[in-house]
């Protein structure tokens, strides 16, 4: 699968690295070049600077025809204009953002975007982690 | 009428100085300290220190009340995500967004907001009026496939003393204004001359644009 990961941060680069092993074409977007040292030197994939946001970067990173771009860098609202913009413009079939704020989380995916919120899952372990079988409040859903 | 305005720049401050003037109630969500102070300082307390983009400041805002969200920082993304969230979540009934890049003109219409703000685009389409006699797209009607483009007619046009009934207009076409040489406005009727210099705003499709400025320019 041809897939465009915005963000080279620590999980951006993870998820680089293990789909290139996996055999998938895979192009990473990040606004800072140095980022890229997050890959190992074996990375097959291509590499670009600048803005995932930015509707001509994607093009040059090739996101019409990608068939997955995951927007995974820090902050929700570059997140969610790229997600848009790879879905709306370029028509990429799959994109997933990741959306720090569980509320604004919510409101992409009423929008008809796959969100991932870290804040919700991470609030989940922690309590499953600290609590065990003694949760007390039961609201882990 | 109570209207957000969220980043407190230049343009945030200017709008919120003159609804204010006009008598509207105005919050201004700013997310730098000294810029909010400065704000309160000039008019009044109407300042509200924090990331507009954030749900709980759009709360602690009254968005949920306000019928008119203004998004305008610096930032489109930030603009984005304040237009989405004041229409998704607030049900605000009218969101206005600034572009600050105009290529980012297509997602915010795509995603359906049409009333949006570029000063980039109002200046290019200045320039673009000074330097060329051809036609210059104003807006867009809401969101209709409609256009309002203004033409200047140049002195060796062959519209030059042809009526409004001899013009080759193209269909979905109507010459709402011509405003003459001395600045004078008229209302054109099919009788009406066309002068050379006149300036022409009409109503328009996209797609009959270039037949347009060829009836009344010249320019092909």
């Amino acid at each position: 699968m041809r897939v465009v990961i915005m963000g080279c941060g620590r999980l951006g680069s993870t998820l680089a690295r293990e789909l290139d092993h996996e055999g998938h074409h895979v192009t990473v977007i990040d606004v800072d070049a140095a980022a890229f040292n997050w890959l190992e030197d074996d990375f097959q994939g291509a590499t670009i600077v600048g803005s995932g946001e930015d509707v001509e970067v994607q093009e040059a990173a090739g996101v019409p025809g990608a068939d997955i771009f995951l927007a995974l860098a820090n902050g929700d609202n570059r997140n969610a204009m790229a997600v848009q913009i790879a879905k709306h413009i370029h028509h990429a079939p799959r994109v997933v953002a990741r959306i720090y704020d569980p509320e604004r989380a919510d409101i992409y995916r009423q929008l008809g975007i796959n969100v991932v919120n870290p804040t919700t899952i991470l609030d989940q372990m922690v309590r499953a982690a600290a609590f065990g079988e003694d949760e007390p409040s039961g609201t882990i859903s | 009428m109570y209207i957000i305005i969220v980043g407190g720049g230049k343009v945030g401050r200017g709008a919120a100085r003159d609804l204010i003037e006009m008598g509207h109630e105005v919050c201004v969500v700013e997310r730098d300290a000294n810029t909010a102070w400065s704000i309160n300082n000039e008019l009044g307390e109407v300042a509200l220190l924090g990331d507009g983009a954030e749900i709980h400041v759009q709360r602690a805002a009254g968005m949920s009340r306000a019928e008119v969200v203004v998004a305008c920082t610096g930032r489109d993304q930030a603009n984005l995500a304040v237009a989405q969230t004041a229409q998704t979540r607030f049900n605000v009934g009218k969101v206005i967004a600034r572009i600050n890049d105009p290529r980012n003109e297509r997602i915010f219409r795509a995603l359906g907001f049409h009333f949006t703000i570029s000063a980039t685009t109002a200046i290019v389409n200045a320039i673009e009026q000074e330097v060329s006699a051809g036609l210059t797209r104003l807006t867009q009607l809401r969101s209709t496939a409609f256009i309002l483009a203004e033409l200047v007619v140049p002195h060796l046009a062959p519209a030059v003393g042809c009526t409004v009934r001899e013009l080759n207009l193209p269909p979905h076409t109507v010459l709402a204004l011509v405003i003459r040489a001395d600045d004078q406005p008229e209302i054109p009727g099919p009788n009406t001359t066309i002068h050379a210099a006149d300036v022409i705003i009409a109503v328009t499709q996209p797609q009959h644009e270039s037949a347009l400025r060829t009836a009344l320019t010249g320019e092909s």
